[in-house]
């Protein structure tokens, strides 16, 4: 579906290919356009002649039988019909330049689209030889300008060539001469141009090289970033740089010296033309061959007849050029052994399963020609069969566990499952029935519930409640672009293959399969930390108040916890906290516009304003200098880029001059009075002092004379937040209602917990899981930690919680086969074995092929197979196995 | 308490005595006040360590475990430097320390890796701690001639 076969090499293939109609019409458009274009040309003759010198007319003069006109009036008729001529003429042109646009911008479409199908059917192997450095550009920016190149690959050069031909037409009919003086200089043109361009060509594919690997580099400098830093060899990568660009500047300006030669040769010729005009049509004239009137019309028309000459010049290079980008573009995406195009066709539902055994007859894999990763293997596995496949790293076990997923394809032999052909199931059937974790699992950039979920998304299941005429249009114009034509906002996810009907059941069947691997706990604690939207989910935030109010109970109740006593400091309106800092006690609430935030709070006009009418302003910068002094105190031994500066510091490093020349320069006089000081100065005072914990830091700055005043300017700033225009921007701390910009756990601590208790953080974390079990929250919570977001390729998760989500991804849709590979290498080997004996109850009948770093794990496996140098090497059960002298033997020694 | 307080203490103790004052406010700075309830322990015999406690108010009891359980072996008061040993060379814990009294035991937490950088950062520091370390040879060299000579006589 939405495929193209093999992809043309040829741009003009390429583009004739589909568009062989629209490309009919514009033809057509253009053939009519030219019988007004040559009315355009002719009328100024005769508006020249007849109109205002009266030639050979005879006034009255009557107009298409029906009424009569004198010269003045017969010359306002000829206008008239120039006006028109001109007006239709536009129109057309108007309507092609459309119909061409539609044209260039569903080819382009459907030229990116193809890419991209192609790099989803790549050989794995192949993606050790691209970068996305590489395929990146090619996909985005490369295409993009060939795209308005393919609008007018036929176009272009029919409506110009067109019109330099009427534009002929009309010199030769007003005379010969005139025209052949007019054409004359074309051929050498036409001769030389091509000639120039060649190196240029040839210049043009350079560049592209040249560009494209230094876009790998640029990749390379990121992925090795720590090497690049550890090694110190920041200035072998820069002349490495210096080099490509001096490579690439050179390629550049050779080309536009050329161009610009071309340029030249080209103006310099046109603009010679009208020479042979002046000389041979005066002659012309002088003679009494030609007249006037037709001098200046065929004069007029050569000065048209540049523009079209010049398009079509542009247009020769232009060809060129977006030839040669398309053939180094298409070049990259036709690597062999691509996946076939079949097994991306959407098969019909329901999927046949893969409930069969397995069987591997004479089954070889191989990387390319010399390298093979699996000789003649075979095996059957039984269905529902636990097998370990064992054996050192690349002696084949991890190239079995991927051909068995099919991410390689046999190069010999055959794979079945059941009566099925494994290597011609369709990539939809296949992700139906079969999980995989590979040892680097990736993750897509939504939350952890969509990651789980992945596995569930082979086809749209139902349409979207919301899909309406204008999708269907939209899907409409998709296809005609050779796109797949299915709606991304369909409902995707197949819940029944998880065994649950819908949405809200499959948070429960995350949880319990969470639970299995190993990363329930995990998710529960990414709830803790994260947010929900009172207004989406009214009962969630309900329920966390009813928490806070159970967690309230337990520090101050009649039946309080001793145990949490002096462990957390609450949220009281009218009081000072020492456990969290100035600025969070000063707005007494969590910021929800970002300028509110800590960091740049001090910068924020309105809050500024604020603490000028109170009166704090000056204070906070006098505290500001005092921190900054401690600071500079503190740090100022230390070398920049120390780690404590990090750690410890409320200036960075590279700051403290900064800071030290700011204290000097607002030091106030004898009498007290601080000079005058700029705003910047003042923001960046004021900005340290902000920060500060009173529990934590201890400067001794915050006194309770101070916090008096603290909690007046608190007032005075819920005043100034809390209603009016300035409202919504800060979420204020109020007992009785739920914080939507704070995480769940500070919903329900509603205060801080204290510094300097030991182990607080330990003791109101378990006391807080007492309240949220007893209240029956813990699955709310969970849901939240679901809606967590990892990360581009999972970055906000640890590399375990990577791999066990991956687990779970897998697990969750109850796959019929289950191949790990090497999937639970990072974890230590207790939580190892936890996981796998978690994954392999949870498999429940499902056959698992795992292949494992640690042959000792294989215990666990009904049978074991033993991979060296490609072959199977011993195969059996493993208590038979260990009792040999033989590989399994050997492995487990080491 | 502010962390001039906290400054003030560390001077007293001997290990830290001859430090310059801004190094010993870097480390107070540093360094975690926390506080423990009476019978809570701070470390365990055999833990790893990571970390040496200044004491700045209440009491702290030094336990070993014996064949007879647990047995008070000494206890440490106000600016007495407790785990010290473990800061400055990888043993695990010789004894167990636990908040004793009537009172919550205040003590300042010195990260070992903290105090580490602080002494890479600073190799004065580290001379004036090895002057100090030196002073506590000889003195438990004295201690154990006067012991052996207090045997044979």
């Amino acid at each position: 579906m939405g495929g193209s076969g093999d992809i043309d090499r040829n741009i003009f293939r390429f583009v004739i290919r589909f568009s062989v109609k629209e490309t009919a019409l514009v033809c057509l458009l253009v053939a009519a356009a030219q019988a007004f274009y040559y009315v355009t040309l002719d009328l100024p003759k005769n508006i020249m002649n007849q109109g205002i010198q009266g030639h050979g007319i005879k006034f009255p003069k009557e107009i298409l039988g029906w009424f009569s006109v004198d010269q003045i009036g017969y010359l306002l008729w000829l206008c008239l019909l120039f006006f028109l001529a001109v007006l239709v003429n536009g129109a057309v042109k108007q309507y092609i330049n459309s119909l061409k646009g539609k044209l260039g911008e569903r080819l382009l479409r459907r030229l990116r689209y193809s890419l991209v199908e192609r790099i989803l059917r790549f050989p794995i192997p192949h993606f050790r030889k691209v970068s996305s450095g590489e395929l990146i550009p090619m996909v985005t920016s490369e295409v993009e300008q060939i795209g308005g190149f393919m609008g007018d690959a036929f176009v272009q050069p029919l409506m110009q060539a067109g019109m330099l031909l009427t534009i002929a037409l009309f010199l030769f009919m007003q005379n010969p001469v005139m025209g052949f003086a007019a054409i004359s200089l074309f051929p050498f043109q036409a001769y030389i141009v091509p000639m120039l361009q060649k190196r240029v060509k040839a210049l043009g594919k350079e560049r592209v090289r040249a560009v494209r690997k230094v876009s790998e580099r640029i990749g390379e400098t990121v992925g090795g970033i720590h090497e690049v830093r550890t090694n110190g060899t920041a200035s072998w990568e820069r002349a490495d740089y210096t080099e490509r660009f001096g490579t690439i500047f050179r390629i550049r300006f050779d080309i536009y010296q050329r161009k610009s030669l071309v340029k030249f040769i080209n103006n310099f010729l046109s603009q010679c033309a009208p020479l042979l005009f002046y000389s041979i049509g005066g002659y012309l004239v002088i003679q009494g061959q030609l007249s006037l009137g037709a001098l200046v019309a065929a004069l007029s028309a050569h000065k048209d007849m540049t523009a079209p000459w010049k398009e079509l010049l542009d247009y020769y290079q232009q060809a060129q050029d977006a030839q040669q980008k398309y053939e180094q573009v298409v070049e990259q995406f036709r690597p062999e052994q691509m996946l076939p195009e079949a097994l991306h066709e959407l098969p019909a539902d329901p999927a046949p399963g893969l409930a069969g055994d397995i069987a591997l007859a004479g089954l070889s894999v191989a990387e390319d020609a010399q390298t093979k990763l699996l000789e003649s293997v075979s095996l059957t596995i039984p269905h529902g069969a636990k097998v370990a496949l064992v054996g050192a790293a690349g002696g084949g076990r991890e190239a079995l566990a991927m051909t068995l997923a099919r991410l390689y394809l046999p190069s010999s032999g055959t794979l079945r499952v059941g009566e099925q052909d494994l290597t011609r199931l369709p990539d939809a059937h296949l992700g139906a029935s079969m999980g995989y974790v590979g040892p680097g699992a990736y993750h897509f950039s939504t939350s952890v519930r969509d990651n789980l979920a992945y596995g569930l998304r082979q086809r749209p299941v139902s349409a979207s409640e919301k899909h309406n005429a204008a999708r269907t249009r939209w899907l409409a114009e998709a296809a005609r672009a050779g796109n797949l034509p299915l709606d991304i906002e369909d409902n995707w996810i197949d819940y029944s293959r998880a065994g649950v009907a819908n949405a809200e059941q499959f948070d429960g069947i995350a949880a319990r399969v969470l639970e299995r691997v190993d990363l329930a706990e995990d998710v529960f604690l990414f709830g803790l930390r994260g947010r929900v939207d009172p207004r989406a989910k009214p009962a969630v935030a309900e329920a966390i108040l009813a928490a806070r109010a159970a967690f309230r109970e337990r520090l101050a109740g009649p039946q309080a916890d001793a145990a949490l006593k002096g462990l957390i400091e609450s949220f009281d309106p009218t009081r000072y906290n020492d456990n969290a800092t100035l600025a969070e006690n000063l707005l007494f609430g969590t910021p929800i516009d970002p300028a509110f935030e800590v960091d740049v709070l001090a910068e924020q006009p309105d809050f500024l304003a604020v603490l000028q009418k109170q009166g704090m302003a000056d204070e906070l910068i006098a505290m500001g200098r005092q921190v900054a002094e401690t600071m500079v105190e503190l740090f100022a031994g230390l070398p920049a880029g120390h780690e404590f500066f990090d750690r410890f510091s409320f200036i960075a490093a590279d700051d403290l001059p900064t800071f030290q020349a700011i204290v000097a320069r607002t030091a106030p006089d004898e009498s007290g009075k601080l000079p005058a000081i700029s705003d910047e100065d003042r923001a960046r005072l004021i900005g340290l002092p902000l920060k500060l914990v009173n529990a934590r830091h201890r400067l001794g700055l915050i006194t309770p004379d101070f916090k008096g005043r603290v909690l007046q300017t608190r007032a005075a700033i819920h005043d100034a937040f809390g209603k009016g225009p300035a409202a919504g921007k800060i979420a204020f701390f109020d007992p009785e209602s739920y914080n939507a910009a704070a995480a769940i756990q500070d919903n329900i601590l509603f205060g801080r917990v204290a510094y300097g208790q030991a182990k607080a953080q330990a003791i109101v974390g378990k006391a807080m899981r007492e309240v949220l079990d007893t209240l029956g929250l813990r699955e709310r919570v969970f849901e939240v930690g679901l809606d967590f977001q990892v990360g581009v390729g999972g970055s906000r998760l640890t590399p375990a919680q990577r791999q066990k989500l991956a687990l779970a991804r897998a697990l969750v849709k109850r796959p019929e086969i289950l191949v790990l590979n090497d999937a639970l290498a990072v974890l230590d080997s207790s939580t190892q074995v936890k996981t796998l004996d978690g994954a392999l109850s949870a498999a429940g009948s499902a056959t698992v092929v795992a292949a494992l770093a640690d042959a000792a794990l294989a215990a666990k496996f009904d049978r074991v197979v033993v991979l060296a140098d490609g072959r199977v090497a011993q195969d059996g059960r493993y208590g038979e196995l260990i009792e040999q002298d033989g590989p399994l033997k050997e492995l487990l020694a080491h | 308490m502010s962390i001039k307080e906290e400054t003030d203490a560390l001077k007293r103790i001997p290990l830290f005595s001859k430090l310059d004052p801004a190094k010993l406010k870097l480390l107070a700075f540093m360094s975690q006040r926390l506080s423990y309830e009476p019978g809570q322990a701070i470390f365990a015999q055999g833990d790893a360590g990571d970390a040496a406690y200044i004491v700045l108010d209440g009491e702290a009891a030094v336990l070993i475990d014996t064949n007879a359980g647990p047995t008070e072996i000494a206890r440490t008061g106000k600016h007495e430097i407790v785990g010290e040993i473990a800061i400055l060379c990888e043993v695990p814990r010789t004894a167990t320390v636990r908040a004793a009294g009537d009172n919550p035991l205040v003590c300042l937490k010195i990260e070992k890796d903290d105090f580490m950088a602080l002494v890479n950062e600073f190799p004065s520091m580290g001379l004036e701690i090895m002057r100090e370390l030196a002073r506590r040879i000889v003195k438990t060299n004295a201690q154990l001639r006067n012991a052996m000579a207090a045997k044979t006589a």
